[in-house]
């Protein structure tokens, strides 16, 4: 529980709390539960921004600095122009100098368009500050300062050809940027899937008006599409998703879990169970290097003990700046059969 | 066909099964047979559905022990042998016959497991309350498992004149305000996503997986609101906040705050949340899509203009056919699918069959569901099963005599409201094809002679 210090105060809350006990029963309505917030603690967690930049914290960088921010933490995931498909979708891209003047992105009218980038779409430069500022890079949120926010920003600008190579953005300037957004007038509020008229200005009725036909509704049955043959087996063996009981069972589409399961190599289940796989991939790097990439790496040197304490303690260097976190939970056995398995190229069997 | 009374149903059920013996077999195919389905024959399953027909069809009798059925005759392990002691799984799990019904991610769908989606596996589920260790899960940035006793929540005002009193909460406080317990559904915003274009997933596992439904037990917000001393007629909007990396935020409409809806919960289904599922605290925001219910919720913020957050300004936002995007889409709107038969199962022979399938509302209870046999041609009535509930899912059923010849199985909800769930032709019309979000069209099934049931658009 929190207490207060000061001695005057104290005193007070004791003098309101002698005058409760001396009147009858306290309301059912005053719980009496929870306790002020300080104003450190506000601080410390209210961090959102809002579109009219409320909430948005002093600061600035440069498109330069924003660079520097870029290759150290983002590019890994995000790729070195913010194009990467690899992590998550692009980035940066699908916006022109026509998009900045008028304020809508031309490229989302085109169904042949490829792709919608964060840029294409977003109308608030104060989403993507208020975003990367709680949970950017995302393997390490929360740990940019309010100048790298600004200049990472002012890069992804720049990148985006919005502000010129000297940019620097700061609270003042993200106003300018604002008015600048390829996106800004791309959104709009005429729907029914807000609960009332605070967006829209007026009662939206739903966009859809299907009736209740029960005879003859229709003079033939179109069939506008079905699953290509070679999708039934895109999502494993049907068969194994089903009960084997009751009024139905599932096609068999592919070979059984129980048959696959059995020819993997063990190991390849262990990392999979021990959450490896979220990061490594055996032979595409994805936040972690592939584990064909570290036995090739370490090819003819005696590196188990060093890399079992690496895993285990994690760490970051041996292949660019991001930090494999301390893999805690997994056995001491389980981590040494994982390390000689990717020392040895991690074989699927 | 008839409308879907008790009587009927017995009546069909009679008809197509007359007393008879017949080979039950525990795995529908024997041992080998299955060894020559995995060395890859597919088309063996049509021989075997054949074969099961043919037995049905009286040829049984020559095989089985003309005295009955041997699971009867002879004794079995079960019944002549102890069985576990209690306690014996201090957390019961499920049969071990029951390993195929688990959670699944969609091949492709997403890049990393921590930002991802998985699906709940509806085609072989009953009733409407999802089993708490089956409840989809869509993570940003991972989960956790958060130590309740140092898990915190505050409210305060975007600026100190929404809230009389910035206040922080522990798990302890909380817990001893007054209680409400609630059944709704969550759904995921992209739900169905997948399929705006056209078929893209075999089963209504990844076509309608990413919805639950669940009994919530925790505090509504409002109560907690009025605790710090909100001034409802500023308060306009409301933020909340997760404890996670993502620290996920979104903007909840004040007015389901107002009514009572909006619930600070802590349990679900009779236990405390799951970790995938918020442990310790989660907003539940009845008839709004699944990203509003924000898990290890931390903070409610209340002002006066809304936030554009990441996920609902530049993801959960719909792109329309004009190039336009509709922002702050929220609310689920009436929907409806059958989950047996469905999508990659095969139905074993001709005969009687229990539709059953499940609809939904964000605005309030179900009033009724239409199925079609026909592609949406002709209609029957299905019967909802009680509780039908407000912003909670609703099982429907309806028999169906399957005379072996090709069908197209149909639902079609409407909701207390008025409002009927639209086909897709109507739905693309207006909203095309790259919405990605908010795809509530009618969806068909298709049998063929085989009785393999797939996904198929009808327009
Ligand atoms: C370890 C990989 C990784 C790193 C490093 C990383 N990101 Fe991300 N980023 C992601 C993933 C994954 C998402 C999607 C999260 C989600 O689904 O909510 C994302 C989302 C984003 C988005 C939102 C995009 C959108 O369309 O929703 C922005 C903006 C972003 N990152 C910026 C950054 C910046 C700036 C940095 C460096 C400071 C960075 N990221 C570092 C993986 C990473
Ligand atoms: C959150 C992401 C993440 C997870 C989960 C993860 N790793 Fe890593 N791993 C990394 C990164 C990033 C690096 C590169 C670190 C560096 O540059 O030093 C790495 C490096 C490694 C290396 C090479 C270390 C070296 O010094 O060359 C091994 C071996 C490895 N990981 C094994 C594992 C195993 C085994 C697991 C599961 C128990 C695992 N990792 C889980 C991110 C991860």
């Amino acid at each position: 529980m929190f207490r207060f210090s000061k001695p005057a105060l104290a005193q007070v809350v004791f003098l309101a709390a002698a005058l409760a006990a001396a009147s009858p029963a306290r309301a059912l309505d005053d719980f009496g539960l929870g306790r002020a917030a300080t104003p450190d603690e506000v601080k410390a967690w209210d961090i959102d921004v809002r579109p009219d930049f409320a909430g948005l914290p002093k600061g600035s960088g440069s498109v330069s600095d924003g660079e520097t921010v870029w290759e150290g933490k983002c590019a890994v995931c995000h790729g070195t122009f913010g194009e990467s498909n690899k992590v998550f979708s692009p980035l940066i891209g699908g916006v022109t100098k026509d998009d900045v003047k008028s304020g809508h992105v031309a490229a989302l009218k085109r169904p042949d368009y490829p792709g919608r980038t964060t840029f294409m779409k977003v109308a608030t430069i104060s989403t993507l500050f208020d975003y990367i500022r709680r949970a950017m890079p995302w393997n390490a949120p929360k740990s940019l300062t309010n100048d790298q926010v600004y200049a990472v920003l002012a890069y992804m600008l720049n990148l985006s050809e919005i502000v010129p190579d000297d940019f620097v953005l700061n609270e003042q300037t993200i106003h300018d940027v604002q008015k600048m957004m390829p996106n800004r007038d791309g959104m709009t509020y005429d729907h029914a899937m807000w609960p009332s008229a605070a967006f829209s200005g007026k009662k939206m009725k739903p966009d859809t008006h299907a009736k209740v036909c029960m005879k003859n509704c229709k003079d033939k049955v179109e069939v506008a599409s079905s699953l290509p043959e070679y999708a039934l087996s895109s999502h494993g063996n049907i068969a194994d998703q089903n009960r084997h009981v009751g009024q139905v069972r599932g096609q068999t589409t592919g070979p059984s879990a129980a048959d696959s399961a059995a020819k993997k190599h063990p190991a390849a289940e262990l990392a999979d169970a021990s959450g490896c796989l979220a990061c490594h991939a055996v032979d595409t790097k994805l936040v972690g290097p592939s584990y064909r990439d570290v036995a090739e790496k370490y090819k003819g040197q005696d590196v188990s003990a060093l890399l079992f304490k690496k895993v285990r303690e994690g760490g970051e260097g041996a292949w660019g700046d991001v930090a494999m976190p301390p893999m805690t939970d997994i056995k001491d056995d389980d981590l040494k059969t994982l390390v000689a398995w990717i020392l040895k190229g991690a074989p699927s069997k | 066909m008839q409308r879907g009374s008790d009587t009927d149903l017995e009546a069909m059920a009679k008809a197509a099964n007359p007393a008879r013996i017949r080979k039950a077999p525990e795995n529908f195919l024997g041992a080998d047979e299955i060894a020559a389905v995995s060395n890859g024959r597919r088309d063996f399953l049509r021989g075997a559905f054949a074969a099961a027909a043919a037995l049905g069809a009286g040829a049984a009798a020559a095989e089985e022990s003309p005295k009955g059925d041997e699971m009867i005759l002879k004794p079995q392990t079960w019944a002549t042998t102890l069985g576990q002691p209690v306690a014996a799984t201090p957390y019961g799990m499920p049969s071990k016959y029951e390993g195929g019904l688990i959670r699944r991610q969609s091949p492709g769908l997403t890049q990393v497991a921590g930002a991802s989606v998985s699906f709940m596996p509806l085609q072989g589920m009953f009733g409407i309350i999802t089993p708490s260790g089956l409840h989809f899960e869509r993570h940003h940035q991972g989960w956790y498992d958060i130590d309740p006793n140092k898990h915190r929540f505050m409210i305060n005002g975007s600026t100190p004149e929404f809230v009389k009193k910035a206040k922080v909460y522990t798990l302890d406080d909380l817990m001893r305000f007054p209680s409400v317990s609630r059944m709704h559904f969550i759904e995921c915003g992209a739900n169905t996503g997948m399929e705006w274009g056209n078929v893209a997933v075999p089963t209504v596992q990844y076509t309608h997986g990413m919805i639950s439904c669940s009994e919530y037990t925790g505090i509504p917000l409002r109560t907690l609101l009025e605790d710090c001393g909100v001034d409802w007629k500023k308060a306009k909007f409301v933020l909340a906040e997760g404890g996670d990396g993502s620290a996920m935020t979104r903007t909840i409409p004040i007015e389901l705050v107002a009514s009572g809806e909006v619930i600070v919960a802590y349990g679900m289904n009779g236990e405390m949340l799951r970790p995938e599922n918020g442990y310790p605290l989660r907003l539940v925001v009845p008839g709004v899509q699944g990203v509003s219910w924000v898990k290890w919720l931390r903070r409610i913020e209340v002002g006066d203009k809304p936030y554009a957050t990441k996920d609902e300004a530049v993801h959960y936002i719909d792109l329309m056919p004009d190039g336009q995007h509709r922002q702050y889409t929220s609310i689920q709107e009436a929907k409806s699918v059958i989950t047996s038969p469905s999508g990659g199962q095969t139905l074993l022979e001709k005969g009687f069959y229990n539709i059953t399938g499940l609809a939904w509302s964000g605005r309030g209870k179900i009033a009724r569901v239409d199925v079609s046999f026909d592609g949406g041609i002709n209609w029957v009535e299905a019967k909802l099963q009680t509780p039908v509930l407000s912003k909670c899912l609703t099982r429907f059923n309806v028999p169906w005599n399957w005379d072996g010849k090709p069908a197209i199985l149909q639902s079609r909800a409407t909701d207390e409201t008025g409002y009927v769930q639209p086909g897709y032709r109507m739905l693309r019309e207006v909203r095309g094809t790259r919405s990605i979000y908010h795809n509530n069209a009618i969806q068909s099934w298709k049998v063929v002679e085989s009785g393999d049931v797939g996904n198929v658009q009808v327009l």
